[in-house]
């Protein structure tokens, strides 16, 4: 088991080092914020897909599939869907009009400092959601994987937390940028050596593989089920099955161009040109990845068998078993470590979108007007912000303990992406109409009106029977009043008619001014922040 | 840090920030103009139908698995299900979108810079 530890202790020694050089050229706004906007094509592709499969991804997606099959799959194919709206829609508008964060685009037709505040708050309120959800599945994973050490839940926390805190502190976007690449090409090559295997282990026979996953044996409640993994529906049943899997979808297929952490990306590339190519690349990583994912999970479903899954740890467990199954304890190791390092770059790739709203929307653009009343001060509160936003992580997760059923603060982060930030882009994108008051509202429904509905979904209520472990136990002791576990179906077109009606409701028209700079600068790259000249 | 090199830092630190301004009136002849006119048409008469289509398609996954589980668990390729190899294509599908975009911008692109190199020189010449 120390091997996992040594795997683990050379990641940190590299994104230390990284993090030493990246913080002699993290100086000046541009560079500490986008890495002086000299990130290349594939690098900022890479480091994308870094920062978007996180350990639910991994971990979590290849669980689903063992225990569910078909219906496990689509969270996968879900995943790579989501780059599609931000390729032809968001991420060159973005690169094009904005600075630093979604608000500088969100606010530039508005009333800067009201729609400013508003979409900090939805922002941070994303961001903290995604950060404890992390942090839990971080804490308690350390502890499942490393159970032959004396690792505890505090001290996991609290190890994943500073560093996560030093990278983002001193290394600023730069060193964020490399600890994203590195892990996805770790967690890349990792997977390919694990598809391998389980290919390997069907002897390079697709017809064995095949007729393996359709026939999945497990023993639920004392009886013997035969399962075909390629035949969905074991998940997802009616009624409102289809429907909350149809919201899943929704809400992935426009959410993900509304997260902050993803947003932010873009403005590290030299131009619009480049923002776009990311994302290619980042759809052909994450195809490829996804496309493993499937592998590794019908196959941990034939090779290990949902049974013995669910008895050595559960969802999350599938792919690090699979690992220990058919390539021994080093490898096993290996993708441990490969797990930690996942969890690091997502939450590092959090923590500066976080402080970079804090710092340059809330600080200098709300409280000081768009003044830097010395230099550096913007640079100085970010790095402030980002120890502040890694302390409380850390507090909360602890606080929260391993057992904390987190699922829910995912689902939450995605569906206020996709109904407050996401309503509020497009709008101010294309409709010439569209104002300040119409922002507001569009944001703060779209924010409260998700987080209502999923406090009131199945996710949160229900009614558990007695004997039901405290992690999997719902808060609330209620039938739910909402039926759909994911809130997008609704929420979405709740936030657009939010939006919708403040706009007509007010009659000042002054956001309607600034509609041909912010058409003409989105569409053209005119005036676009460039490169920073003196980069390394 | 010498004071040298602060002061250099600092002068480029605030030129950084720059931008192309002007009074709204410039935006809006730019706008009006007919090769904008041309770049946002073709942007839109790309990106709307693709984007309709690929909601449509990418939804039909669920709506199909969750209302048509026989038509969906038929097998089509050895063991393969219709629903996973329809998983399998939206992959395909979502790059093939991804190609032609690249191909298509490369127009837009041009487009673009037609309109910034004018504008800029207008810009410059006041």
């Amino acid at each position: 088991m120390s091997h996992s530890v040594v795997f683990f202790l050379v990641f940190i020694a590299i994104t230390l080092a990284i993090t030493f050089w990246a913080s002699k050229r993290s100086r000046g706004a541009t560079a500490y914020f986008a890495a002086g906007r000299s990130i290349s094509g594939w690098q900022n592709g890479i480091a994308i897909s870094g920062d978007f499969m996180s350990a639910a991804s991994f971990l979590g997606i290849v669980g689903l599939i063992s225990l569910f099959g078909m219906d496990g799959f689509l969270f996968a194919v879900g995943g790579l869907i989501a780059f599609m709206a931000i390729l032809l829609v968001v991420a060159e508008p973005l690169r094009n009009a904005g600075k630093f964060t979604v608000a500088d685009v969100l606010a530039y037709r508005h009333q800067p400092r009201p729609v400013r505040t508003m979409a900090a708050v939805s922002t941070l309120v994303i961001v903290t959601f995604y950060m404890i959800a992390q942090m839990v599945g971080a804490g308690s994973l350390i502890a499942l994987l490393l159970k032959g050490i004396n690792i505890s839940y505090p001290m996991a926390v609290a190890g994943v937390g500073i560093l996560m805190i030093v990278y983002v502190v001193f290394g600023g976007m730069l060193a964020t940028t490399w600890v994203q690449i590195i892990k996805a090409v770790l967690l890349v090559a990792s997977t390919v050596v694990l598809t391998f295997l389980v290919v390997k282990y069907f002897h390079f026979s697709f017809a064995a593989f095949g007729s393996a996953v359709t026939q999945v044996t497990s023993h639920p409640k004392g009886q013997t089920v035969v399962r075909d993994f390629f035949v969905p529906g074991w998940r997802y049943k009616l009624p409102y099955g289809p429907w909350d899997q149809i919201s899943l979808m929704l809400a992935l297929l426009l959410g993900t161009s509304g997260l902050p952490h993803i947003l932010v990306r873009f403005y590290t590339v030299p131009d619009a040109k480049t923002a776009r190519h990311s994302v290619v690349w980042a759809m052909a990583v994450i195809g490829c990845f996804y496309i493993m994912v499937s592998i590794l999970g019908f196959g941990a479903a034939a090779i290990l068998g949902p049974d013995y899954i669910l008895k050595n740890g559960g969802t999350n467990m599938s792919a690090p078993l699979l690992a220990r199954s058919i390539g021994g304890e080093v490898f096993f190791a290996f993708i441990s470590a490969v797990a930690f390092a996942t969890i690091l770059a997502v939450v590092a790739g959090l923590t500066i979108s976080a402080s970079t709203c804090f710092a340059h929307d809330f600080w200098t653009n709300v409280i000081h007007k768009g003044v830097e009343r010395k230099h550096g001060e913007t640079v100085l509160v970010a790095r402030i912000s980002a120890f502040v936003v890694g302390a409380v992580s850390i507090l909360i997760a602890i606080l929260l303990g391993p057992t904390a059923n987190v699922a829910v603060l995912a689902t939450l982060a995605m569906a206020v992406g996709a109904s407050a930030n996401l309503p509020v882009i497009v709008l101010s994108l294309f409709w010439r109409r569209f104002n300040t008051a119409g922002a507001l509202t569009g944001l703060a429904v779209g924010l409260l009106g998700s987080i209502g509905m999923v406090l009131v979904s199945p996710t949160v209520m229900g009614i558990d029977p007695p004997g039901v472990a405290s992690a999997a136990r719902h808060l609330v002791q209620h039938k739910a009043l909402f039926p759909l576990e994911n809130p997008a179906l609704v929420s979405i077109p709740l936030g657009f008619l939010a939006a919708f009606v403040g706009t007509l409701l007010s009659k000042v028209t002054s956001s309607e001014e600034k509609y041909n700079e912010l058409l003409v600068r989105s569409n053209t790259g005119l005036g676009a922040e460039r490169a920073a000249t003196k980069t390394a | 840090m010498t004071p040298v090199a602060a002061q250099a830092q600092a002068t480029r630190g605030t030129t950084i920030d720059v931008r192309f301004q002007a009074h709204h009136s410039v935006w809006d002849g730019i706008a009006a103009t007919p090769q904008f006119r041309r770049l946002t048409s073709a942007k839109k008469a790309f990106i709307i139908p693709v984007f309709i289509f690929y909601v449509a398609f990418t939804l039909a996954l669920p709506v199909l698995d969750g209302y048509a589980p026989h038509f969906m668990s038929a097998k089509v390729f050895g063991a393969m299900s219709r629903a996973y190899i329809f998983a399998l294509s939206q992959i395909l599908v979502t790059w093939a979108i991804a190609w032609l975009y690249i191909k298509v911008a490369g127009k837009f692109d041009r487009l673009a810079k037609d309109i910034v190199v004018q504008a800029e020189e207008t810009q410059g010449g006041k």
